[in-house]
């Protein structure tokens, strides 16, 4: 009896940093055993053999910031019978959705010395912007556990745990003392998703919001009020909500909200 | 200093410097001693094993989202009231391990994962403390079946109460009725007195085993000073009361307004975050998570505490029952001080005032009550009037 075909797997990259993919490569032990589970048909960053599509499964990192990656991202889905997207750029457009928030075009000559050969889109958005995604697993960089739980709920045929509450939550089961409530710190624990463990507030740093808003209850306002109420300034606030996943639409809003309102402040006397 | 062995029932003072005896006890019978510790910002529970870790000299400010851990000057141990944490993470603990199973072949083999008793003692719990006990006792022991985890826990746990001398700003068990006097389900409790100079704790013990246990610590018979200053202390945690609730016809007041515009002014303020469920200590719903280790062939089970207020915690077929946090939050507020009653036979709440200072946004469950309730009293004023 022939052994049942390997199911494929296929890691393909768009603008990103390359973090979420050595996430993979970080799996050691394990990583093994997903070696032996799939075929790996293209993963440039663990093999140089790449094999052409069609793949069972697809990891796509980076988000899409020029003409071309937004055609071959359609071509990437076409290949993939299912498609997740990874980390804070495929699932929010990461930190170089910062452009989205300026005019990209003036920044081009200031890096480029032959600024003609750019070709670049004026916003970076993530991949659900442009394919149907079956899952997005949120991060920055992606939790390597989140990953496995993805690659392993694939090869046994179930649904991917991937929990949802607050970063909250996992202080409180940590026991980690809120920063916000007992010191004043600004931190977006609130309405963000977990995936980290509630990693920074362990360290005594306020959530930087890596995993992207809370899904459908992320009450931006009222968090931005109770910061205030802590002595934030709108200027601060707006960079709390504008880094690693500025691109998704909360935090988008909630930093927009505070840019206008520091400029405002700023004009008065 | 004339020492005798305490009777059951009476009162004995003991010396601060000889508490560090009561700590070698309690390991003497095998216990492992759990009790306050000031870390990072803020009074939390942890494994002791010298008074002298305890927070000397720290007290705190409390209110509605703000806490703040301060230097009090003195030498007492217990000039504090409840922190974050409670001993709900040592008896219903935040992550457990239910289920290993291995792959052998084509079988599936189930690892058992046999709850291990424990034998803690818990050594400075409030009053409110002691009572969300016996409510997560109703709980997990109280019908069929009953939580094994909890309670091989439980039984191995001795509960030895420091009682209240001060208030904090969002404390309410004397509306709640479970404090801060200590009065039932303690094995043994003592009251911190600061008195001429002198650094005292009166004891009295209230099971066979505490009774044990104090006879084995030196001691002096009470005098009626210090008794006097003991009832003292309580009277002023009583009068201090930061917060008060109004629990007459809760239930039914709640029950008669799912529709209450107020739920929308909260819904606007609430962050769904689980601050104030992590942090009661009457809370208890969990969910279980499955992990498969490929390269090992194995798959763990693991329990941990959830929340009402996650997105996924109704999720069923088709979607989740609670979607809006309105909703949420009207379920959680609606069942702690509400249909609790009927399900459990006692209000969910303790008055311990975590939820208060913990929910970042600073929503305050009595003022939430406070608010359902008047609003409710004006449309039935009115109505009357009519
Ligand atoms: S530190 Fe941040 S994530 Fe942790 S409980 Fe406080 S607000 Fe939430
Ligand atoms: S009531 Fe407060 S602590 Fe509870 S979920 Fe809402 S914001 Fe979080
Ligand atoms: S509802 Fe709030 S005040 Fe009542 S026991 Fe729970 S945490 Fe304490």
């Amino acid at each position: 009896m022939a052994a049942p075909r390997k199911p494929r797997l296929a890691v393909i990259k768009f603008a990103s940093c390359d973090g979420c993919q050595l996430s993979i490569l970080d799996c050691e032990d394990e990583l093994l055993a997903v070696a032996g589970a799939v075929e790996i048909a293209n993963f440039p960053e663990a093999s140089r053999a790449v094999l052409r599509g069609p793949y069972d499964l697809t990891l796509v990192e980076g988000s899409i910031t020029t003409p071309h990656d937004a055609e071959r991202i359609h071509a990437v889905r076409r290949d993939s019978k299912v498609l997740v997207s990874i980390g804070a750029c495929a699932t929010a457009g990461g930190i170089q959705a910062l452009r989205n928030f300026a005019e990209v075009g003036s920044w081009v000559p200031l890096v480029y010395p032959t600024p003609d050969w750019i070709q670049t889109l004026k916003t970076s958005t993530p991949i659900s912007h442009h394919v149907k995604v079956d899952y997005e697993l949120q991060g920055c960089p992606v939790n390597k556990h989140q990953l496995l739980e993805v690659v392993l709920a694939f090869i046994s045929g179930r649904r991917p745990f991937l929990p949802s509450h607050a970063v909250c939550m996992d202080c409180k089961r940590r026991g980690v003392v809120c920063l916000t409530v007992a010191r004043g710190e600004a931190c977006l624990g609130p309405v963000t998703r977990t995936g980290c463990g509630a990693l920074c507030p362990s360290y005594g740093r306020g959530c930087f919001g890596c995993f992207g808003p809370l899904r459908g209850s992320a009450n931006t306002g009222s968090l931005s009020a109770v910061l205030q109420g802590h002595g934030h300034s709108h200027e601060e606030l707006m960079r709390l909500f504008r880094t690693f996943t500025c691109g998704a639409e909360a935090f988008r809003k909630a930093s927009e909200l505070h840019e206008h309102d520091a400029s405002e402040s700023h004009e008065r006397p | 200093m004339q020492q005798r062995p305490a009777a059951a029932t009476r009162q004995s003072t003991i010396e601060r410097k000889d508490l560090h005896r009561l700590f070698e006890v309690l390991r003497a019978r095998g216990y492992t001693v759990m009790g306050p510790v000031a870390r990072d910002g803020a009074i939390v529970w942890d494994e002791l094993s010298t008074p002298d870790e305890l927070p000397a000299g720290w007290t705190d400010e409390q209110e509605a989202g703000r806490y703040r851990l301060v230097r009090s000057d003195g030498p007492a141990l217990f000039d504090w009231t409840v922190g974050p944490a409670s001993p709900k993470a040592s008896l219903h603990p935040a992550a457990v391990t239910l289920l290993n199973a291995r792959r052998e072949g084509p079988a599936l083999r189930l690892l058992e994962c046999v709850p291990q008793p424990t034998r803690l003692a818990f050594f400075g719990l409030r009053a409110c403390e002691l009572a969300a006990i016996a409510v997560q006792d109703r709980v997990l022991l109280g019908g069929t079946p009953t939580d094994p985890v909890y309670r091989a826990r439980r039984e191995g746990a001795l509960l030895i109460a420091v009682q209240c001398g001060r208030a904090g700003r969002t404390c309410f068990c004397a509306s709640m009725g479970t404090g801060p006097e200590v009065r039932s389900g303690h094995d043994l409790v003592l009251t911190e007195l600061l008195e001429d100079g002198r650094h005292l704790f009166v004891a009295e013990a209230a099971s066979e085993r505490g009774g044990e246990i104090l006879a084995e610590l030196p001691a002096t018979d009470t005098t009626a000073a210090e008794s006097g200053a003991v009832q003292a202390a309580v009277a002023r945690a009583t009068a201090g009361m930061g917060r008060t609730l109004e629990t007459e016809g809760l239930p039914a007041l709640l029950a008669r307004n799912p529709e209450h515009p107020h739920w929308d002014v909260t819904a606007a303020r609430c962050l769904a975050c689980g601050n104030c469920t992590s942090v009661c200590p009457t809370c208890f719903c969990v969910t279980t998570e499955d992990f498969t280790d490929l390269a090992a062939g194995l798959s763990r089970r693991v329990r941990r505490w959830d929340s009402c207020f996650s997105v996924d915690f109704t999720y069923i077929h088709g979607g989740n029952v609670r979607s809006s946090s309105r909703s949420r939050y009207r379920q959680w507020l609606t069942h702690k001080l509400g249909s609790w009653h009927e399900q459990f036979g006692s209000s969910g709440c303790v008055g311990c005032g975590r939820c208060i200072t913990w929910c970042p946004a600073g929503i305050d469950i009595t003022e939430e009550a406070r608010a359902l309730r008047q609003d409710q009293r004006g449309k039935e004023g009115s109505r009357g009037n009519a």
